[in-house]
């Protein structure tokens, strides 16, 4: 049993991000973390390896910064790790990497589920989610917020799903992709010989060309980046007894007309 | 066909409050460029609801009523509007991106090899025919301003409340046409066992209006029946329960929460606002005892109009609010309750 989970590196979720006098992205000196959503697919990848007596392989796809992911990633105990970059990947958009990580899948070859957050919280998207799984012509299962069961030689997964309206109960063939909420475990922290472990790995940085995949032409462009609009207007306090309080408020609510 | 395509998400053959969001902003994009207006609908009751389309604007209504789609499922949706896309080659595809909405766009954007932009706050046709977009990044710390490439389909998934719905016009008509669906059962690897439904609960990313509470419910003066295991948990499920959730129902909103509020177990995860929960966009929010992180505005920031109740005059929500209330939450929120059943008449 073969279990894949994705991973990035994104600016840490208290930094301040901003766009500088040349139009990039700044976050300062913020620290980069691992994408917050991701420690829970990290987590789910160990516990379900770890069931099955199957082995959980990380990757991520981006430039050599998105290695301390991978190494947070082995020091919480997932088993191997590899990273996936090509020139041709820098300002691709969500499908390029989709077809790059789905060939990375295809490449190791036996996996039975692929595991993702349910987004990065960088780019603000999941899209690529969703297109890994039908690059590789598997079904995807999203926002699972719980795994009910999995049973690796009838090849098949249950899961519960979480929705706007409730809670949906689905089962799937395997191999599979699933998406995974926040709900879904308590991720551990690497461990000290984790950490030690991870610190001394060599992670194999896999080309285009090493993985036969030759990317979906992009069909999106960035054109620019702004800082939010500044904040119109000043908080107006308003005072007095709660009751007093209570009543001016209403009064603003009505005049505003959100009521 | 040239057309312009919006998917009208339905839930047990209804649709929603924000479907029609969507055909709003595929009426003005379709004007633009000079073609018609379709809507998709899939699902049981597809007829009934492909009538209602044609009220809210569409100009044609491409219905399938299959066994299939009742109850969404990726597989078929998305084999299914990507079969429509390539036979028809619309200019572009437009959903409201619940949770439904945004994989069957990305889905269906990847079958076809076609570029999609999520997250979408506003937008603009060029004169090349190209869909110029704004929409946030980094957590909403910053915009992005992006644009689809006219030569392909441009798929959009909006941002849910970004969009007006037109006022439905009673005796519109749309032209309607039945499809097939792409694929048979079963081509379908995944069965939906159950759905165990939330009742009596406004959807919070629907909502209008939301009303939150943050670490401080614990604070409730109310005293835990002796022997409770976790007075504390207690205290605060009371809190939500008696004291913000007759405000909401009041005010016919949902209940939203902090993360710290989730973390101690005082209410579940669906109702979590900010970075790693829900992003809303009420035209009213009320925070209450919340202290205001980054994390917390980065789900609501784009509120309408932001109320903050807090006993620190100092709390860092103050910043965002537009009305800020300094005070015990478990005094004011009664009194507040009070008042608006006078003022509404409730
Ligand atoms: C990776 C990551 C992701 C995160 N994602 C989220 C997220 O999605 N959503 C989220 O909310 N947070 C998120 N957080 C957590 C966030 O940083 C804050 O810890 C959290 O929002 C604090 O919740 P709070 O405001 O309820 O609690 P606190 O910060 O403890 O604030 C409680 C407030 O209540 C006030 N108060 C106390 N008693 C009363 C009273 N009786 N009446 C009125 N006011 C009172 C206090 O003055 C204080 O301001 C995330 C953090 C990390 C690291």
């Amino acid at each position: 049993m073969h279990v894949v989970v994705f991973t990035r590196s994104t600016p840490d979720t208290a930094a301040r991000v901003e766009v500088g006098k040349d139009g990039s992205v700044t976050w300062g000196d913020a620290a980069m973390v691992v994408n917050p959503w991701d420690e829970y697919a990290l987590e789910e990848s160990i516990l379900q390896a770890k069931n099955a007596g199957g082995k959980a392989t990380v990757i991520a796809i981006g430039p050599e910064q998105h290695n301390d992911a991978l190494k947070h990633s082995l020091a919480m105990g997932v088993d191997e790790a590899a990273r996936v970059w090509d020139a041709a990947l820098e300002n691709a958009d969500s499908l390029a990497y989709a077809a790059a990580a789905a060939g990375a899948v295809k490449k190791l070859g036996d996996v039975d589920l692929v595991i993702l957050g349910k987004e990065s919280i960088d780019v603000g998207t999941d899209q690529h989610n969703y297109q890994i799984a039908r690059k590789l012509g598997w079904p995807m299962l999203s926002y699972v917020s719980k795994i009910a069961a999995v049973d690796y030689s009838a090849r098949t997964i249950k899961v519960e799903r979480l929705l706007e309206q409730g809670r949906q109960i689905v089962t799937s063939r395997l191999p599979a992709v699933i998406s995974v909420m926040k709900d879904i475990n308590e991720p551990r922290y690497p461990s000290f010989i984790g950490i030690r472990k991870a610190s001394k790995a060599v992670i194999p940085e896999w080309s285009l060309a090493d993985l036969g995949v030759s990317l979906p032409p992009t069909r999106t462009r960035t054109l620019r980046l702004m800082n939010l609009p500044a904040r119109e207007g000043q908080v107006e306090m308003l005072d007095g007894t709660p009751e007093e309080q209570a009543a001016k408020l209403v009064e603003r609510l009505l005049e505003e007309k959100v009521l | 066909m040239s057309a312009v395509f919006v998917w009208i998400e339905t839930f047990k053959g209804n649709a929603g409050p924000t479907s029609w969001e969507a055909l709003g902003a595929g009426r003005l994009v379709a004007d633009k460029m000079g073609v018609p207006l379709a809507a998709l609908v899939f699902g049981e009751n597809a007829n009934a609801v492909a009538a209602e389309a044609g009220q809210y604007g569409a100009d044609k209504v491409l219905v399938c009523d299959d066994a299939t789609l009742h109850g969404f499922r990726l597989e078929p949706y998305a084999a299914l509007l990507a079969k429509l896309v390539t036979e028809h080659q619309p200019k572009a595809v437009l959903a409201v991106g619940t949770t439904r909405g945004r994989e069957l766009l990305a889905a269906a954007a990847a079958d076809t090899d076609s570029g999609l932009l999520t997250e979408v706050t506003s937008l603009e046709v060029q004169d090349d025919g190209s869909i110029r977009v704004v929409r946030p990044v980094y957590a909403g710390k910053i915009l992005s301003e992006a644009a689809g490439n006219p030569d392909g389909v441009q798929f959009l998934a909006l941002r849910g409340r970004a969009f007006k719905a037109n006022a439905p016009k009673p005796d519109a008509k749309a032209e309607v046409t039945a499809v097939q669906p792409a694929l048979a059962e079963d081509q379908i690897a995944t069965k939906i066992e159950g759905f165990e439904e939330e009742t009596g609960t406004v959807n919070l990313t629907d909502a209008a209006i939301i009303v939150s509470g943050g670490r401080a419910m614990a604070n409730n003066p109310k005293e835990a029946p002796a022997g409770t295991a976790n007075p504390e948990v207690w205290k605060a499920q009371d809190g939500f329960e008696n004291v913000l959730k007759p405000l909401a129902d009041v005010l016919g909103g949902a209940i939203g929460a902090s993360r710290a509020a989730v973390d101690a177990g005082y209410i579940p995860y669906a109702h979590q606002v900010g970075q790693t929960g829900k992003t809303v966009s009420p035209d009213l929010y009320i925070a209450c005892g919340i202290s205001g992180a980054i994390q917390h505005q980065a789900g609501m920031r784009t509120s309408k109009v932001i109320v903050a109740i807090n006993k620190d005059a100092e709390a860092p929500i103050f910043k965002l609010a537009h009305y800020g209330l300094v005070g015990d939450l478990y005094k004011i929120v009664p009194a507040l309750t009070a008042e608006l059943k006078k003022r509404l008449g409730k």
